[in-house]
């Protein structure tokens, strides 16, 4: 008699011939599943690599300079030779910072407006807008900055800032059209669609009992949204530090607005200053001897840690905090 | 059925690349020789046009350069990894210790001008040495000072502050502006230097010349400073240098040519050191130097004395090497011009020829002519 399943597949065939003595298994499940663990496990082959070689190139510089490094005020490639980050690190965190203070009430509005207030179909064409700001090259930002944002800003802003509230010195001093203040306005352009498409998945994951409660209870409109926000806090705060890692890290559009300008602390709202991945796309190509080279390697290292250490952080609130949204764990 | 259709895609899977291999022994087998250089930026557009000329004289040979900034064309000197590098800076000593036997030779010549931004005035602000240090030095911040006024008699400068430009990356651009800064003044010297980049005690930086020269155009009452090609190509306002005879030079062709010409006098042999030559401090004191533009430089093409210390280096590949270099100096020259570049003095191409006469391979000299 035949059995019909002896024909029907190759790894089935050699289960059952094959297998027994040695326990030797290879069907199409396990094989994929062996390859698809090499292909994952490669990603943190990839990030100890860099971790190492970021260590191995930046080790000058850590044995010259040491923890001094992150103190240092000084960047002075021609004569003395003295590599000090923490202009750039400052100057790294208060862009940051600012673009946050700009972009989180906007996101928020954009993430309430879809998840609570808009129809559906209109929603969708938003959140779709939003997104697409996302794929814009940071380099079309940059021209956007030197040719449109600069100048208006110049004209238009900054000039009537100074002219009205110029007794306060942080809105004193030259006028450039560029500098940290629009870096910021562009940094916070730029981190909205990450911050909102996040806080729109959020505030749709609240259950819709929630809501039902609220409006049972004789609550308004005002008061149901500000109970779904206060349900989800955790993961509007996850977002908040998500969008923060996707500014520091920001490059190019960055350095072509900022003005480049090594200082440890900038004398108004429309002075120039600096970041650390500006200044090491802007220095290495033509950085000509090891110490340079590797105190800009330093510098990487710094942000890969910054970025590194904000990036997990936030994964997990956010994470924690959907899956508490939707009820799967307890707070 | 099953069987047959994973035969016959095996069978054309093998065809394919029994083919691909044959084809591509053909392709070798015609003995195309590329011939792979990286370096400066400055010089990028040159060197391409080279490339496309010279594979029109010679098809088999191609030049594939890579213009990924002198300090990395130094480094894949360094580490043996190109058969030319370019670059806007001669080796320094220390770079010299670790690529012996370096040859020097200066294939083209560049000028770096002051570019300003001021409504109402056109070109040809004059500056002298001291006034443009003092202004990169933050020490002069209006365009009315009365040191700018005295060599611009019936020019209506303005009671604006001085918006000062320079560029964030490094670059050999920087390296000659600052090394004439340099040379001009103590302060600077002391107290900034020279160098690819530097500590800038004042300005807004920016990426490029075409960074610097957006933001000045953008910026009005700034002034900045781009490679003179460039400033050419974009008709960009620029202001004329006065040199050590006292003259305020007009930046053309013809200026650093010349300046070129006074610093010839005093090169050294192509495998000697060249970290100290500098077109700039070799003109900067001479008061007969007449006609020259002081802020010129040299742009070098770097190779070794003895080409077999190259891995994947042949001898057809080191002669054609020294034929694209011996050609380059000399009908290479004429395409100079037309991109705004400089050909090189007469001293210098004979100069030039001297040096490419001394590359060897195996010990063999390989320019014979």
């Amino acid at each position: 008699m035949r059995n019909p399943l002896r024909t029907t597949h190759f790894f089935y065939k050699l289960n059952t011939q094959y297998s027994s003595p040695l326990k030797w298994h290879i069907t199409g499940d396990s094989l994929l599943k062996i390859i698809s663990a090499l292909f994952a496990s490669s990603v943190l082959l990839f990030l100890g690599l860099m971790v190492y070689e970021l260590v191995n190139g930046s080790w000058l510089s850590i044995q010259t300079f040491g923890l001094n490094f992150l103190i240092g005020t000084k960047w002075d490639p021609a004569i003395s030779q003295v590599f000090g980050a923490l202009p750039l690190i400052l100057g790294t965190t208060v862009t940051s910072v600012i673009a946050l203070l700009i972009s989180v009430p906007i996101s928020l509005g954009i993430g309430l407006a879809l998840s609570e207030y808009m129809p559906k179909k209109f929603g969708f064409a938003i959140s779709f807008l939003v997104e697409l700001l996302a794929a814009v090259p940071s380099v079309i930002y940059g021209l956007w900055g030197i040719y449109v944002l600069i100048p208006f800003l110049r004209d238009h802003v900054y000039l009537y800032l100074r002219t009205f509230f110029g007794f306060i010195p942080i809105f004193s001093g030259p006028i450039y059209g560029g500098g940290f203040l629009t870096a910021s306005i562009v940094l916070a352009i730029m981190v909205i669609p990450t911050i909102s498409s996040i806080l729109r998945d959020l505030f749709s994951a609240v259950p819709n009992s929630l809501r039902e409660a609220m409006i049972a209870l004789g609550a308004t409109k005002w008061e149901t949204v500000k109970a779904v926000v206060s349900y989800a806090r955790s993961g509007v705060i996850g977002a908040v530090i998500l969008g923060f890692g996707r500014a520091v890290g920001e490059t190019m559009a960055v350095t072509m607005i900022i003005g480049n300008k090594f200082q440890v602390w900038p004398s108004s709202l429309f002075d120039a200053w600096y970041t650390m991945s500006a200044i090491i796309a802007n220095e290495l190509l033509e950085a000509t001897y090891d110490l340079y080279v590797s105190a800009l390697i330093n510098i990487a290292l710094v942000l890969l840690f910054v970025t590194l250490v904000i990036n997990i952080l936030s994964r997990l609130i956010v994470w924690r905090s959907i899956r508490l949204v939707r009820g799967i764990v307890k707070e | 059925m099953k069987t047959m259709y994973i035969v016959v895609v095996a069978v054309i899977i093998v065809a394919m690349i029994a083919l691909s291999v044959f084809v591509y022994q053909q392709a070798s087998s015609t003995q195309t020789i590329t011939l792979n250089g990286a370096g400066a930026t400055f010089p990028f557009p040159l060197i391409d046009k080279w490339a496309a000329e010279y594979n029109k004289i010679r098809p088999n040979i191609k030049i594939n350069y890579q213009s990924i900034g002198s300090g990395g064309g130094i480094q894949q000197h360094i580490e043996k990894t190109v058969f030319f590098a370019a670059s806007d800076a001669p080796l320094t000593d220390a770079q010299a210790a670790k690529a012996p036997n370096t040859l020097h030779i200066p294939i083209t010549i560049g000028g770096v001008v002051p570019i300003y931004n001021i409504p109402g005035i056109q070109k040809g602000l004059k500056f002298t040495g001291e006034i443009l240090a003092d202004i990169y030095l933050g020490k002069i911040t209006k365009w009315n000072d009365p040191r700018l006024a005295a060599i611009n008699p019936g020019v209506n400068l303005p009671d604006k502050e001085i918006v000062v430009v320079r560029r964030s990356d490094g670059s050999g651009t920087t390296f000659i502006w600052t090394s004439y800064l340099s040379s001009v003044s103590q302060e600077w010297r002391e107290r900034v230097g020279k160098g690819t980049s530097v500590n800038w005690p004042v300005g807004l930086g920016a990426k490029g010349n075409e960074g610097v020269a957006a933001l000045v155009l953008q910026t009005p009452y700034s002034i900045g400073y781009v490679e003179f090609t460039y400033a050419e190509k974009n008709n960009l306002t620029y202001g004329y240098v006065q040199n050590a005879a006292g003259e305020f030079i007009e930046p053309s062709i013809e200026s650093f040519a010349k300046a070129a010409e006074y610093a010839a006098t005093t090169l050294p042999k192509g495998n000697e050191s060249w970290s100290r030559v500098s077109i700039v401090e070799s003109i900067v004191n001479n008061t007969q130097a007449r006609g020259a533009y002081p802020i010129t430089s040299f742009s070098y093409i770097l190779v070794y004395k003895e080409l077999n210390v190259l891995p994947n280096m042949d001898e057809a590949t080191a002669r054609a090497l020294v034929e694209f270099l011996w050609w380059a100096i000399h009908d290479g020259q004429k395409y100079a011009s037309n991109l705004h570049y400089v050909p090189l003095p007469l001293n210098i191409v004979t100069h030039n020829e001297e040096t490419i006469r001394m590359i060897t391979y195996n010990g063999q000299q390989l320019c014979k002519w």
